[in-house]
């Protein structure tokens, strides 16, 4: 090496970037089997690795009425014996090529997801395949699964961050299809039966609702034959009609869930928003960078930085196929429970433009979006979970090509107009996970009305 | 398959590696800091990572939040503190390399004319309310303190968590930091690494013009400890959870030495994951349990074993802990199956590969050349390490496991709901954590 160029350190101000090179997502090739399955690939090189990801259409918002938790118990079933192989012979075989395996269920979707060293892309492909499209799903094991689930519910009574995501769904959608989480409830999973499991399976776990997504060290036309041999025998039974449930109870102001003796306040405050195909997508990501999505964002700066309150605050719209909730999460002292619920409050308000979205301030959260975007993409997972939104979504190939520059044309107006949209004070639902003695004579002053006390037992 | 690197060390003692992958168009900066609670005293736990806290409150010459400029510049940044250690990291567009120098250098070398009694104190009441949220408020959160005070002496630097005593935060002086930065902040106990779309020698000329001029602390001497468990103890502990859950752990050798991996091996083929002879047992035939785990926890010092189970209802701790047991007497007797080895060796193989994707973060490769290097001294350790992993055999895993999961010296702690000590297993004593 050459004798380093002297460089001069100027610590009066700090240094200016460089301008970002322009991202361009990887093409994705695509086929389609006969029974309907997408097959999708990306090539991604320089680690001998390939990821797979399947995923269905279906979540659990098409838990039907009264058997909230099938689509998750159902999705938690599928490597429980393919075959001849039982649920220990399935993860065997999958520990015998060292893959990675994982089941995601959402409100939208179920995701499966295998990951190995490239060598073993047939064979993970084909495990792949055995449990998704050919689960034994046999009622010893469902009645073990279910047990299980049961069970975790019991320990979820005590995590207070899962009780309070657990009634804000409830609160924000009452007996709607987003009306719960993907773990259903114990009177709901008492009910099911082995028969409601392999209905939804064959009913709605369907290849005409799937996209195999494979992304790594590999070829379209190989990943097509391997999944033709695979998937190919996979087929759907007859979907049910949608039900149509859409009526939402408008709930309390506020609302508490009693945890005597709780050292901090677990706080939701939101609304139902907004679908993932809203044109103000773009915007409102932006508005949600200032107002909560950033370490530097005002609801940070002002319960953490400033208050010290907090260890942490944030907020999200949650876009999903059907209006999905803006919250705000937050983790609180107990005593300074009113004082956060106020501020968090009034942070909300303001961002419709009572205090102005500066140019300064979007240009942070734009610039967090943007000049570091690649980073989003650097491994196989990342981009198959990236192809995944573009299924589920029905979004355009060029999505991830041009959310940069849509992103950096935003103007401070086009953000509030986002925000004075699709938030609204007056509809703000306020939920507390903690212990009233601590904080409940301080709730009397931000004027929301008499709580509503929320049992536990009855989420 | 390794990471290549090259390594200067500058005239103050800084360590600066260097990695280069193009393949993305970013740069991940790592700071090693070597220290972390083991450092600390009884009476002043907690510090270590109340000062990571500090260390993102501003410097001299940029006295204001660290965030705000990098993330405006597209970065992904944090920090931890484990026991051993303290790391920083960015994430940055390629451009904005020198940004992140100036950042980091600023903050190593001009920390302390920027930090006030004000930042202070609103630090540590955000680390109270991280404490709250980690643990106190967390089933079986308070678990992990409640084990390493029963497993190490009071005396011994792995004897307190790092989230540290609320009464020792709650007594930390200003003035105590500004000793903690001097002593232990400084380029001679720490280690940079840049990973990603670097040019080597650009990188290095920067990262020599921002951090040479800072000052050389002493030597930070190594912390020696000695821990040892000669008999069963039984320790119980009430917390706010429904489901009691087994805690059993045994005193094991340090981080990379002889034993370690296999030791790793032999809790994976235990007690991780539907293929483990735990699970099969307690899970999926008996039914006894609702989940199962283990580690080998690596430290410098010292390692543990720890092995947790929790019971279904309507079953005891007792059942659990005689399957387990069982289980861990048989390992030892027989060994592993000949598949065993096999999917062990397979696993660390595809582990080591998945760890080669991502440049920066918690566990990318700038992160992993810092651990090698400051842990080791030897940043060229990647391959070596696998090796550990792959060269492990059915002896020398049941030899580790005879040698060190002993049944007559572990600690055996019950977590049961609050009211309920009749949960735990026999002849516990009662413990609290504060």
């Amino acid at each position: 090496m050459t004798t380093p160029p002297i460089i001069g350190v100027d610590r009066s101000r700090l240094p200016d970037s460089r301008s970002v090179p322009r991202f361009t997502f990887p093409a994705v090739q695509k086929s389609v089997l006969e029974n309907g399955l997408r097959v999708w690939s990306v090539r991604h090189d320089g680690v001998p690795l390939i990821g797979f990801l399947l995923i269905v259409k279906r979540g659990a918002a098409d838990d039907p009425p009264g058997k909230e938790g099938l689509a998750a118990i159902t999705a938690d079933m599928l490597d429980e014996g393919t075959g001849v192989w039982s649920a220990i012979e399935v993860h065997k075989e999958i520990a015998r090529i060292g893959a990675q395996f994982d089941i995601d269920i959402g409100a939208d979707a179920t995701l499966v997801g295998l990951t190995a060293l490239s060598r073993f892309a047939g064979q993970g492909l084909e495990l792949l395949a055995s449990v998704a499209a050919r689960p034994t799903l046999a009622e010893a094991d469902f009645v073990r699964v279910r047990q299980l689930r049961l069970n975790r519910l019991i320990q979820l009574r005590d995590m207070a961050g899962v009780v309070a995501d657990r009634a804000f769904a409830r609160l924000l959608y009452g007996d709607s299809p987003y009306g719960h989480t993907p773990l259903g409830s114990e009177t709901s999973l008492t009910a099911l039966t082995v028969d409601d499991v392999r209905a939804f399976h064959a009913r709605l776990l369907r290849p005409d609702a799937a996209t195999l997504i494979a992304v790594g060290d590999c070829d379209h036309d190989t990943i097509r034959q391997l999944a033709g041999s695979a998937f190919g025998a996979w087929t759907p039974g007859a979907e049910p009609a949608p039900d149509g449930r859409d009526t939402i109870a408008r709930p309390a102001r506020l609302n508490i869930v009693p945890r005597a003796g709780a050292p901090q306040s677990e706080l939701r405050v939101g609304h139902v928003a907004v679908a993932r195909s809203t044109p103000d997508y773009h915007a409102l990501v932006a508005a949600n960078m200032v107002l909560g999505g950033q370490y530097v964002s005002r609801i940070n700066m002002n319960l953490r930085a400033d208050k010290g309150i907090t260890y942490g605050a944030g907020t999200s719209f949650d876009f999903r196929r059907r209006p999905g909730p803006f919250t705000l999460k937050a983790s609180v002292d107990s005593r300074a429970t009113a004082t956060a619920i106020h501020e968090s409050m009034l942070e909300i308000a303001a961002i419709r433009g009572e205090r102005p979205v500066s140019a300064d301030e979007l240009a942070v959260g734009v610039a967090a979006l943007t000049r570091g975007y690649a980073r989003n993409f650097e491994t196989s997972d990342q981009i198959a979970r990236a192809v995944a939104q573009l299924a589920l979504y029905d979004l355009p190939d060029d999505y991830y090509s041009l959310f940069v520059p849509r992103v950096e044309s935003l103007t401070p107006e086009e953000v509030m107009a986002a925000a004075a949209r699709h938030l609204d004070p007056d509809r703000l639902t306020t939920l507390v996970v903690g212990d009233e003695a601590a904080f409940g004579q301080d709730l009397a002053r931000l004027n929301l009305g008499a709580p509503a006390i929320v049992s536990a037992d009855s989420i | 398959m390794n990471i290549p690197f090259t390594k200067h060390t500058l005239a103050n003692g800084l360590d600066v590696l260097l990695h280069e992958d193009h393949s993305c168009p970013i740069i991940a900066v790592n700071i090693w800091y070597h220290v972390g609670s083991k450092n600390e005293t009884p009476g002043h736990t907690g510090f270590a990572h109340l000062f990571e806290h500090l260390m993102f409150e501003g410097s001299e010459h940029h006295d204001s939040g660290f965030f705000q400029p990098l993330q405006a510049a597209g970065a992904s940044l944090n920090g931890s503190t484990s026991a051993d250690r303290t790391n920083y990291w960015e994430v940055v567009p390629s451009g904005a390399l020198e940004l992140a120098l100036w950042m980091e250098s600023d903050r190593m070398g001009y920390l302390l004319p920027a930090l006030t009694q004000q930042k202070f104190s609103n630090q540590r009441d955000v680390v109270l309310n991280e404490r709250r949220q980690n643990y106190e408020n967390r089933p079986y959160g308070l678990a992990s303190m409640a084990m390493l005070a029963a497993l190490f002496p009071p005396d011994h630097p792995y004897h307190w968590t790092t989230i540290g005593e609320v009464a020792d935060l709650q007594a930390a002086k200003l003035d105590e930091v500004q000793q903690f930065f001097r002593r232990y902040y400084h380029p001679a106990n720490a280690s940079i690494a840049l990973a990603g779309d670097i040019d080597q020698e650009a990188a290095l000329a920067l990262v020599r013009a921002y951090f040479e001029p800072i000052e050389a602390g002493a030597l930070v001497e190594p912390v020696r400890a000695a821990a040892s468990i000669d008999a069963e103890r039984r320790v119980l502990l009430e917390d706010r959870v429904e489901l009691p859950r087994l805690y059993i752990a045994w005193l094991t050798p340090p981080m990379f030495e002889a034993g370690d991996a296999d030791l790793d091996l032999a809790t994976d083929l235990l007690a991780n994951g539907k293929t483990s002879r735990l699970y099969k047992r307690l899970v999926y035939e008996e039914r006894i349990a609702t989940d199962v785990s283990a580690s080998q926890n690596s430290r410098e010092i010292a390692g543990f074993v720890q092995l947790a189970a929790t019971a279904a209802p309507g079953h005891t701790l007792v059942e659990l802990e005689r399957v387990i047991m069982e289980e861990i007497a048989r390992l030892a007797a027989e060994g592993p199956t000949v598949d065993e080895l096999a999917r062990g060796r397979v696993h660390s193989e595809t582990q080591f590969v998945l760890r080669l994707q991502t440049v920066g973060g918690f566990g990318g490769k700038s992160d992993q050349l810092n651990a090698y290097n400051v842990l080791l001294g030897d940043a060229d350790f990647f391959e070596r390490d696998l090796a550990r992993y792959q060269q492990a055999t059915a002896p020398s895993l049941q030899d580790a496991v005879a040698r060190y999961l002993v049944p007559g010296r572990r600690i055996t702690m019950s977590v049961v709901p609050r009211g309920r000590i009749d949960l735990a297993i026999p002849d516990s004593t009662l413990v609290s954590v504060s």
